[in-house]
């Protein structure tokens, strides 16, 4: 599969009163052109700002180092304003978590949508083309819903026209930060099934950004899940889901309920303790006072992501087998993208 | 947005029916105006004879009825110390104070606007602190000592400008300076506050994750949002310039309503001040009705 975007070595550090703070410590990834890679992670894990980095969107006081963030084989590194603006939304469209406010309140949907159609692609900003686009993504009535003001639609209708406006821009990659979180459990469903159906249709590559290792995740090709700012486990969907190696992705499994699955026997998993602050360097595993299978390897050194024999790729001392090959040793930074606007 | 407008219509003939009944009775509560008109030597007798000249024995809302009346119909009385008619010594002060007013609410505007954009843009950068330098100048300084800075700075050293009169445009710039930059301060910093709220809002996040220029982010999509406040303030600082300029015109010798109004109190001539205390009253009325308006123009949920 030919390679869309390709994240190597990221970093993302953020100077505080208490110290730096290290949300995001070396984290790879990569989509595939027409591929869905679900990140997942809890809150803090450093999911969303890895998508903001993509982006160049990080707020001003974090810092970016990476070896390498590659856009269709050109780098995203250290792009000024001019090139960014046709990067964003043309090549790479966001979707964000909470469609209430993700549209400007003073604006009727149409013009805000065209707004930003008319940029990138102008021969989609009429408005036979947006209310096409509009039905594709379920809105019904879409001439009425584009004079409409956004407070007068619902999250799931405002979500649609996010994905309609994504989707108008015609981008090659598009980047969902937990796009179905903020909404009802029913529309949730909608959106993700509207979400997988057009990625399929248009062979858009999709990075869908969740903190829900279940249904959201299902509908990815590969998944990477992320802890502490590290990518733990990554590998197909199949591999992650149906057999988990990390103890955090196990955990993470086991907080999903089961239909049928009642009574005490079968209690809910839940994986003790929070995140820990990402304040100063590593100095070993980063999940190992939450983890039930801890050990004393555990607390020496820190754990590289090792390759398994189907593929995938764990971070965990329980895979260790002696005389392993790490993928990759911690390497120097080579690029530093401070300053990118 | 057509029911709205008819709500804030009816609030506003309310405010005036109100505004128009306490600046009948001001008059009242400062004591007998008879006595007061007949001056200090007056006789018993001749203090009568004012009474009923003036309709001031008949019953309160009688009295308050007839000037409305007379109000309506554009008869607005006559002067007691000028002996002439309300109307037309309104019609010779109000142009100067307008015109002085619109100048100074544009100065305050086209300085404080885009000073508490740039402020909001670069937070605690220089260029935001030497904007709180001016705006902390600004609201400390009362006017007469500003209009006096700039009569000396402008007028004597530089000899740029008049400093005296109302004879031509050049002779508004420097009291509208010195009316405007009062007012200054609290726009911009309501402009700046406003504007670095609104660029942290999701909305801007959208408009910049899809790649729209910085004048459509910080323009059409910021300062939006962060005029709403301003435009109600600045409306409200636009009545102060209209009603409350007597210092300024003091010092600069402008014949406005502002020195009227002075002189009316001092001589009570109290045609002329009930005539003016209408007209400043209503006015402000007016502002905050196309505030209003104006708001809802540019939020539409504002429209309810």
């Amino acid at each position: 599969m030919e390679l869309l975007l390709e994240v190597r070595g990221l970093r993302i550090s953020i100077p505080t009163d208490g110290g730096v703070l290290h949300p995001v410590r070396g984290v790879d990834l990569s989509v595939g052109r027409g591929e869905t890679l679900a990140v997942v992670g809890e809150s803090g894990c450093g999911k969303s700002l890895t998508a903001q980095a993509i982006l160049g969107l990080l707020p001003r006081n974090a810092r970016l180092e990476a070896e390498r963030i590659a856009f269709d084989g050109m780098s995203l590194l250290g792009l000024g304003n001019r090139q960014w603006r046709q990067i964003r939304g043309r090549r790479i469209a966001m979707i964000f978590q909470d469609p209430m406010t993700a549209f400007d309140p003073c604006y009727r949907m149409g013009d805000q949508i065209a707004e930003i159609v008319r940029w990138h692609r102008p021969r989609n900003a009429t408005p036979a083309r947006m209310t096409e686009m509009l039905a594709k993504v379920g809105i019904s009535a879409p001439d009425e819903r584009l004079g409409q003001y956004p407070h007068q639609l619902s999250g799931g209708l405002r979500q649609r026209m996010m994905i309609a406006t994504a989707l108008l821009c015609e981008p090659d990659l598009i980047i969902a930060d937990e796009p179905t979180t903020a909404l009802d459990v029913t529309i949730q469903a909608q959106i993700l099934r509207l979400l997988a159906d057009l990625q399929a249709e248009t062979a858009v590559g999709l990075m869908l950004i969740t903190h829900d290792l279940g249904v959201v995740a299902g509908i990815a090709d590969r998944i990477a899940v992320m802890y502490g700012g590290e990518v733990v486990e990554t590998g197909s969907k199949a591999a992650i889901l149906d057999d988990p190696r990390h103890p955090y992705t196990k955990g993470l499994l086991d907080c999903i309920p089961t239909p049928g699955e009642t009574g005490r026997r079968s209690a809910l998993g839940f994986i003790p303790g929070v995140v820990p602050r990402p304040l100063g360097a590593l100095t070993a595993c980063n999940f190992r006072d939450r983890c039930a299978r801890a050990m004393p390897a555990c607390h020496r050194g820190t754990v590289p992501l090792m390759p398994m024999e189907d593929g995938r790729l764990v971070r965990c001392r329980l895979y260790d087998p002696p005389g392993a090959v790490p993928v990759r040793e911690p390497q120097k930074t080579l690029r530093n993208a401070e300053g990118v606007a | 947005m057509g029911m709205f407008i008819v709500k804030r219509l009816g609030v506003t003939a309310l405010v005036l029916l109100v505004t128009s009944m306490i600046s009948f009775s001001l008059i009242h509560l400062a004591g007998d105006p008879a006595v007061a008109m007949a001056g200090e030597r007056a006789t018993p007798e001749q203090i009568e004879t004012i009474r009923r000249l003036y309709g001031f024995d008949r019953p309160f809302h009688e009295q308050y009825l007839h000037w409305v009346g007379n109000v309506l119909e554009g008869n607005l009385g006559r002067s007691n110390y000028l002996k002439e008619e309300v109307a037309p010594i309104l019609a010779r002060h109000l142009p100067v104070t307008a015109q002085l007013g619109v100048l100074a609410l544009a100065f305050a505007l086209f300085v404080s606007i885009p000073l508490g954009v740039i402020a909001a843009l670069r937070p605690n950068s220089l260029i935001d602190r030497a904007a709180l330098v001016i705006a902390v100048t600004g609201q400390s300084m009362p006017s007469f000592l500003s209009s006096i800075a700039l009569i000396f700075g402008f007028g004597v050293m530089l000899r740029w400008l008049p400093i005296s009169g109302t004879g031509s445009f050049a002779h508004y710039i420097l009291p509208a300076i010195a009316l405007g930059y009062y007012a200054s301060p609290a726009i911009m910093r309501l402009t700046r506050s406003g504007m670095i709220e609104v660029l942290q809002s999701d909305h801007v996040r959208t408009a910049r994750a899809y790649g729209l220029s910085a004048w459509q982010m910080i323009v059409r999509h910021g300062l939006r949002h962060a005029i709403i406040p301003v435009v109600s303030v600045a409306t409200v600082q636009f009545g102060y310039m209209l009603g409350g300029s007597v210092v300024v015109e003091a010092v600069f010798s402008m014949d406005g309503i502002g020195n009227l109004a002075w002189l009316s109190i001092r001589r009570y001539d109290v045609e002329v001040i009930q005539a003016i205390l209408l007209i400043v009253a209503a006015t402000y009325a007016l502002l905050a009705l196309a505030a209003d308006l104006l708001n809802a123009v540019l939020d539409p949920r504002i429209r309810v």
